[in-house]
């Protein structure tokens, strides 16, 4: 049959099994949204700041490990996208954004709303393309989702000029691709695998460290069974939180700058350790030279150039996660050694040394408002199963630290590139992807305004998010940075000029709460999620020079952290 | 240890490809000394030589991040094997009375020739490893050079096997 560019588009979609395309219309992509109109497969999100379709779509992609599908017009379109791309490229996150292009004979005439679109995203996406013939559109998608959401998955662009969304061909989408270029590695290689073994089992201080790659490869269960096989301590990054239950007692919680004591000690002084769909990201190691100078690294990861990338690795094995994982567990079962129960007991107590510090206490009797006794109310309210986006900043980290994930693709928050303004519209593509869920997004007062206008998508398509926001007043990172290196000097305040988060939200269609109290949280929160239907904004005034501890502060080592 | 590599890079010749790797290497803050690339005998590939210095370290992580560029097919390091490399450079000198003669046998001696002459000028064209080239410029130094312009660097592994 032939079809219009447009309507293979919607086609190879449909395909694709897609239900939601984040986007907001130009002129550019006007016949796609003519093609979008005339069928009911795909819904199409309009949100109110292409940004915010990124951020949407990114969310949509963390909640449920299928890519999000993103379309926008030419020029400011495109670029108005660039953030979210490079956030969802920073964590590896499958997305597909269509970008309008003006007409091929326009193209390099600084034609009205032209941008070299495949140019300004090429350092940030995992590939791009820029459509030439209607011919190609079909393959050139089928290429643009197995290249997304294989090997390290990650952001791809296809660019299409307009005149072949109108132009006319046959539609066949290809059933399989091949390409030369690009075979991602699957399975581990069997050596690297057995000598891995053998050093795990050789270990008398041992650390599992977990990534965000563990999420991202579906690898929980894998993990679960081998870290309970050993009985080892892991840790996990800001990005793999949930990967391995933190309720677990194996568990040392997270790892880095505001990493747990336990987990930053321990990772020092373990003498193997085990690197699992982890980067050796600046805010985990510290200072690199001081970085775990005991230890021997096993390392797995999908993506060979992470690994020996910013730490010298042992035994890599490249491959995905869950694969490795499960060859690993194999092996485990067949091999006659064991673990040295006489050291790990040993090594064991001294990480209950360590646990004893209680590094995240923090005042329970204060008479202001404690980000962190939000989020703990807010993990008994929601019974610790909430859907959770953050934005960046101070209540990133409370969050990440106080809420405690048990289960993977629940904790969603831009790692990478720490983008603000993340957290609304990816709490809205994590609730179209699962409508019966608890979604909150916690963010703070600075975060939220970067991307507010998505409340009116929120309205639109009635999701009933529930956003808390941790209003100290300041962007409360950067206070908490100036009043440790920088003699208290609060460069950027706006205090005075901050709106009415209440009247807000009800003019946007929402309930609005001010929470101004400590005793007042549970109720708010308990009133909050006792209506399914709206859309709740939760305004909590809290302590404004509260600050996240621990602290490992630039330069330092793992084991010069900073306690409360 | 800090030192010279040459790395072969064969590409799908498809508009961006070149700028994928250029790219790559600014924004990651490799170093490129020079790139070559042109088509193949077979017109859906482009070949790239690239030399690059640094520590093994940065060559081996260089490598990879080219590899992972979805255009890129296949790299190797060629500096890791025994390896022939070249270099072409044209070089248009002043020539006149008695120099016509000097530059004439300075030509022979590098086993270059002279491609086109006007009454005072002359274009040389020399073929040969960097080493070579670097020592040409330097036995032309009492000549006044109008215009140099080099190939940059290409090479291939030394052997029976092809790349592929």
């Amino acid at each position: 049959m032939e079809l219009t560019g447009a309507e293979i588009i919607i086609e190879c979609l449909k395909a694709e099994g897609i239900d939601y395309v984040f986007g907001y219309p130009g002129g550019a992509v006007l016949h796609i949204y003519d093609a979008f109109y005339k069928q009911d497969d795909v819904q199409h999100i309009l949100v109110r700041h292409e940004q915010g379709a990124t951020h949407a779509a990114d969310g949509y992609a963390r909640a449920t490990g299928k890519a999000g599908v993103v379309l926008v017009t030419s020029g400011p379109g495109a670029t108005n996208a660039v953030t979210g791309i490079a956030t969802a490229y920073m964590d590896s996150i499958p997305m597909i954004v269509i970008t309008g292009q003006v007409p091929k004979h326009l193209i390099g005439n600084d034609a009205f709303q032209e941008v070299d679109s495949v140019g300004i995203t090429r350092p940030i996406v995992k590939h791009n393309f820029l459509i030439n013939d209607v011919k190609d559109v079909a393959e050139t998608f089928k290429k643009a989702f197995y290249v997304a959401t294989t090997g390290r998955p990650g952001p791809v662009v296809i660019d299409i000029p307009k005149d072949i969304t109108a132009e006319v061909t046959e539609f066949v989408y290809p059933e399989k691709i091949e390409m030369r270029s690009y075979n991602p590695t699957v399975k581990g290689h069997y050596g690297q695998i057995k000598r891995a073994v053998d050093l795990i089992l050789s270990a008398e201080r041992p650390m599992i460290y977990t990534g965000g790659g563990v999420i991202l490869g579906n690898g929980s269960e894998q993990l679960r069974e081998f870290v309970r096989k050993l009985g080892y301590p892991i840790t996990q990054t800001l990005m793999g939180l949930g990967a391995f239950p933190a309720s677990d007692p194996l568990s040392l919680g997270m790892l880095g700058m505001h990493g747990t004591y336990e987990a930053n000690m321990g990772m020092h002084h373990c003498d193997v350790m085990i690197a699992i769909g982890a980067r050796f990201d600046d805010r985990v190691t510290g200072n690199l030279e001081k970085f775990c100078p005991d230890a021997k690294i096993i390392h797995i990861d999908v993506d060979p150039a992470s690994i020996s990338k910013n730490v010298k690795v042992d035994i890599p094995i490249v491959g995905e996660v869950a694969p490795v994982l499960d060859a690993l567990n194999r092996a485990l079962d067949k091999t006659d050694k064991t673990v040295n129960k006489g050291a790990l007991e040993k090594w064991w107590a001294q990480i209950n040394e360590w646990r004893s510090q209680d590094c995240l206490k923090y005042d329970r009797n204060s008479e202001k408002i404690k980000p962190q006794y939000v989020i703990e109310e807010l993990h008994k309210v929601t019974q610790g199963d909430a859907f959770i986006t953050s934005d960046v900043g101070q209540h990133q980290m409370f969050a990440a630290q106080y809420y405690g994930f048990d289960k993977p693709r629940r904790w969603i928050n831009s790692g990478g590139l720490g983008t603000m303004g993340f957290g609304l519209p990816a709490a809205m593509g994590v609730q179209l992807a699962h409508p019966d869920e608890t979604v909150a997004c916690i963010t703070g007062e600075s975060s939220i305004q970067m991307c507010i206008q998505e409340l009116s998508t929120c309205l639109q398509y009635s999701l009933p998010l529930k956003i808390v926001n941790l209003n100290n007043g300041y962007m409360g990172m950067v206070r908490q940075w100036q009043e440790f290196f920088y003699e208290k000097r609060y460069a950027m305040s706006y205090f005075d000029s901050l709106p009415d988060f209440v009247a807000l939200a009800e003019s946007y269609g929402h309930v609005g709460i001010k929470i101004e109290k400590p005793s007042d949280v549970r109720g708010a929160l308990e009133e909050a999620f006792a209506q399914k239907d709206r859309l709740v904004f939760l305004d909590f005034i809290t302590d404004r020079e509260e600050n996240v501890y621990p602290m490992i502060p630039a330069g330092a080592g793992m084991n010069e952290m900073i306690l409360v | 240890m800090t030192r010279r590599h040459i790395v072969s890079i064969l590409l799908e010749n498809e508009a961006g490809a070149l700028s994928r790797v250029a790219g790559l290497f600014s924004a990651r803050a490799y170093n490129i000394e020079s790139l070559t690339v042109a088509p193949t005998d077979d017109p859906s590939l482009s070949r790239m030589t690239l030399v690059t210095t640094g520590t093994d370290d940065i060559v081996e992580q260089v490598c990879k991040q080219l590899n992972k560029l979805v255009d890129v097919v296949k790299l190797v390091d060629l500096t890791k094997d025994e390896h022939v490399e070249r270099e072409l450079i044209l070089i248009k000198v002043k020539a006149e009375n008695e120099q016509r003669d000097e530059v004439k046998r300075i030509v022979d001696i590098f086993d270059g020739q002279i491609i086109d002459m006007t009454d005072t000028t002359y274009t040389l064209e020399i073929t040969g490893d960097s080493k070579k080239i670097d020592a040409v410029l330097k036995a032309l130094q009492g000549i006044t050079i109008l215009e140099v312009v080099r190939s940059g660097q290409l090479g291939m592994g030394r052997g029976d096997k092809g790349m592929i």
